[in-house]
């Protein structure tokens, strides 16, 4: 890693005039995401008949979707935030990649909760007559909370770079771009004072993140586990939760690494070394995971009530939820502890792949965290019409799942054209950094 | 000026609680031989003549205060909230007596503009145990008074008002589900659709009449607090051809079927009843009396049924693999 010698120079060339590769692909990733506001739209005029929910299965790949995404958003915010406070220097290259991952999927994450509202019209009955009490009011305070915190932390580790991109010579793009640069690089000249608070900054916002977005995301599992349903009352619920998110999370950075690298040629940044390291944290999370995965469904199966019992059988019949919990055991578990285990299975190439089916597996773990329980009420259905008994979803829960895709790499295409993947200054500075804040000093030192 | 005239108001209802007989109650059970004294006026002592649970015609007092004009106009907005005071209802299921005519559900679904697919009342075929013999358990509306769907709203649009009754305001609603979610009796229902024309009268919405229903929102049984407010029984009660939902008042200890009237706290005694999942805590408000010394036979309710209808049932009826068959 050629730490002391990077330079925004490197890096300008992905700036510059965007090629009509780039305008084709924005156009296509657009076109995506309208597709998805068309959905929403037709789902706002003709009502969630045109979903695939119904009485039982209330909420459907909407709250999976919606799960999924704020975990997504998590790894980003903890590995970006504690290597920041621990002044750890590998991470660096890594940690604009780590913070747009979070902005990016709390951005299309949260909204997808809205979707399952019935009265999107009414949205603002949540301020109005907002109830305390209720697990729906703390994740709204707890996300747009910590959706703040990160968007300030995304942008103080982009004022450095954009001052030395505003101080560029002769930078090919829009006069627009260059008056941008200069508003938000904020007068950002280097000084002692300047630099010195700017390191606060990012300290505070960073100490304040973690916790922040711990919260967060423990508050998003008591919307099951403060309802009284088998499968949900579960008091494991927030830690496997946050665990769960931190696993899909490194997951995602690790595939947002490969195709960086890949892309945009950055060999010289990203090596072998960030694969090696984040595979290390992957394995560990796997076991922790499954740790996780296999108390609260020993403690389920030991002793099962009838409505649990009905529930796990579902887990097991092919005919109902058995295809789903295989992939989820097969790519969350087998595959991950096969592939990281052997030393000559592993290779940058592998362990993106892996990762790649560990966040679909995860996925589909969300949805086997909402749906079957759904399906499954204390009172046995007792239903003629199929639909009420199974939910599948419809076209519209599908077009704005995908849309939901399309965003959060249409975030990162356009935040990849503002400034460079990798944050020049922090990575040029990481040689020099500053001494880690220390809780007592000892005599000598 | 408003607030003082409440508190009057309040203070008079006090006096009255202690009064009441099966009044209001037994005026509505068309069965009851109640007529009002025409010389009461809007005075304070109208007078009604009900019929007690010994079987004896007394004059009481009319309770006047749960209403204000005649015909009792249910409460728009905030008001709905409150309640009725001084009630307290209660419901008293004689499993016993269900044949799973669906006769309740038809009542129900018209009197709230329902469509058929709509259920606010279910009837479960149900077995307790794979010795014991099925039996078909009606499920409405518990209106708990530890209601886990009031707890999760994040709007208040549902309430729990101080006449037992569990309320959803659907102009309030955003429609969230959290509610339906929250609920273990799977109760609560969502108008996925826009709802049918109503033909039902209305002025203005009320949460206590429910009609119109608003797409996008969620409904679900209200105990007919409209026609508690009028004294009446609600609709599944009075369209049960077996007599086997009993509505009443539990300040009033008295709960009738159309036809009788009982005493609430003895029938519970006497007759063993009992509140379904007791052990979730949620403290329901409708009381089950087991299906003992039963009327009918359970396959009777499957006579009428359709036989894609009847296949539902299999799974309670023979096992899960057919192995009792």
């Amino acid at each position: 890693m050629n730490t002391a010698n990077i330079s925004i120079k490197d890096f300008v060339h992905t700036l510059e005039k965007p090629s009509k590769k780039w305008y084709f692909w924005v156009a296509v990733l657009s076109i995506i995401s309208l597709f998805g506001i068309y959905a929403l739209i037709r789902q706002m005029i003709e009502g969630q008949i045109i979903t695939g929910m119904r009485d039982n299965a209330v909420w459907g790949i909407y709250t999976a979707n919606f799960v999924f995404f704020m975990g997504l958003s998590y790894a980003g915010a903890l590995i970006s935030c504690t290597s920041q406070l621990l002044r750890i220097k590998w991470t660096k290259p890594l940690m604009r990649m780590a913070e747009l991952l979070t902005v990016s999927s709390l951005i299309v994450g949260a909204p997808f909760i809205l979707f399952c509202l019935g009265r999107l019209d009414r949205i603002h009955y949540l301020l109005f007559y907002g109830r305390i009490q209720s697990p729906i009011t703390w994740d709204v305070i707890a996300i747009s909370t910590d959706l703040v915190f990160c968007i300030a932390f995304l942008y103080f580790t982009h004022i450095r770079d954009f001052a030395k991109l505003r101080d560029y010579p002769n930078l090919n793009t829009a006069n627009w771009r260059k008056k941008m640069y200069k508003i938000l690089a904020l007068g950002y000249k280097g000084t002692a004072d300047q630099k010195k608070y700017l390191h606060q900054a990012h300290d505070i916002m960073a100490a304040i993140i973690i916790p922040t977005a711990i919260i967060a995301y423990s508050l998003l599992s008591l919307l099951f586990s403060m309802s009284l349903r088998p499968g949900w009352h579960s008091t494991i619920f927030s830690p496997y939760f946050v665990v769960t998110a931190g696993y899909s999370g490194v997951a995602l950075l690790i595939v947002v690494m490969w195709i960086y690298r890949k892309t945009q040629k950055l060999e010289d940044h990203i090596t072998n070394l960030h694969f090696n390291y984040l595979g290390f944290a992957l394995i560990l999370l796997t076991f922790i995971y499954a740790y996780f995965c296999f108390s609260e469904y020993l403690t389920d199966w030991y002793n099962q009530t009838e409505t649990l019992h009905l529930l796990l059988s579902k887990f097991s019949d092919f005919s109902q939820f058995g295809w789903l919990s295989l992939f989820h055991i097969v790519f969350a578990f087998i595959v991950p502890v096969i592939v990281l285990g052997f030393p000559w299975l592993r290779s940058i190439n592998s362990v993106t792949l892996v990762s790649l089916f560990i966040v679909l597996a995860l996925w589909v773990k969300r949805y086997l965290i909402v749906v079957p329980t759904l399906e499954t009420p204390f009172i046995p259905i007792q239903d003629i019409r199929p639909e009420y008994v199974n939910y599948s979803a419809s076209w519209v829960e599908w077009a704005l799942s995908v849309s939901g895709i399309a965003v959060i790499i249409l975030i990162f295409t356009v935040a990849s054209k503002i400034a460079p993947i990798i944050p020049v200054s922090e990575v040029s500075d990481a040689h020099n950094l500053e001494k880690p804040k220390l809780l007592f000093k000892t005599k000598g030192e | 000026m408003k607030k003082k005239e409440d508190k009057g108001n309040r203070r008079k209802f006090l006096k009255n609680t202690f009064t009441l007989g099966a009044a209001a109650l037994a005026t509505g059970s068309g069965a009851a031989l109640a007529h009002k004294n025409e010389s009461g006026g809007n005075g304070k002592t109208e007078k009604v003549k009900v019929l007690t649970t010994e079987g004896k015609v007394v004059e009481i007092d009319r309770h006047i205060d749960d209403c204000k004009i005649d015909p009792c106009a249910p409460p728009i907005g905030n008001a709905a909230r409150q309640g009725i005071p001084g009630r307290s209802f209660v419901m008293v299921i004689d499993l016993a007596r269900c044949k799973n005519a669906r006769k309740c559900i038809e009542g129900c679904q018209k009197g709230h503009n329902l469509k058929p697919d709509q259920e606010w009342l279910k009837v479960y075929l149900m077995k307790d145990n794979p010795e014991g013999e099925p039996y078909w358990f009606p499920r409405q509306c518990f209106h708990c008074d530890n209601p886990p769907c009031v707890k999760v709203c994040p709007v208040g649009a549902t309430f729990k008002r101080q006449d037992n009754i569990v309320l959803v305001d659907e102009n309030r609603c955003i429609g969230c589900k959290f509610c339906v979610v929250a609920c273990p009796y799977s109760v609560r229902i969502f108008n996925w659709d826009e709802p049918p024309e109503s033909d039902i009268p209305h002025e203005e919405y009320s949460p206590e009449v429910s009609v119109p229903a608003q797409i996008g929102t969620v409904s679900k049984c209200d105990f007919c607090a409209d026609r508690s407010r009028e004294g009446k029984l609600p609709y599944c009660a009075t369209s049960c051809p077996m007599g086997a939902l009993y509505f009443g008042d539990r300040n009033e200890d008295a709960v009738s079927n159309g036809t009788d009237t009982l005493r609430f706290s003895q029938l519970i005694k006497e007759r063993v009843g009992y509140r379904y999942r007791e052990e979730l805590g949620t403290k329901p408000n409708v009381y089950y009396l087991p299906p003992v010394e039963r009327m009918f036979d359970y396959e009777s309710g499957l006579d009428k049924l359709p036989e894609a209808n009847q296949k539902v049932y299999d799974e309670i009826r023979f096992g899960k693999n057919g192995k009792n068959k």
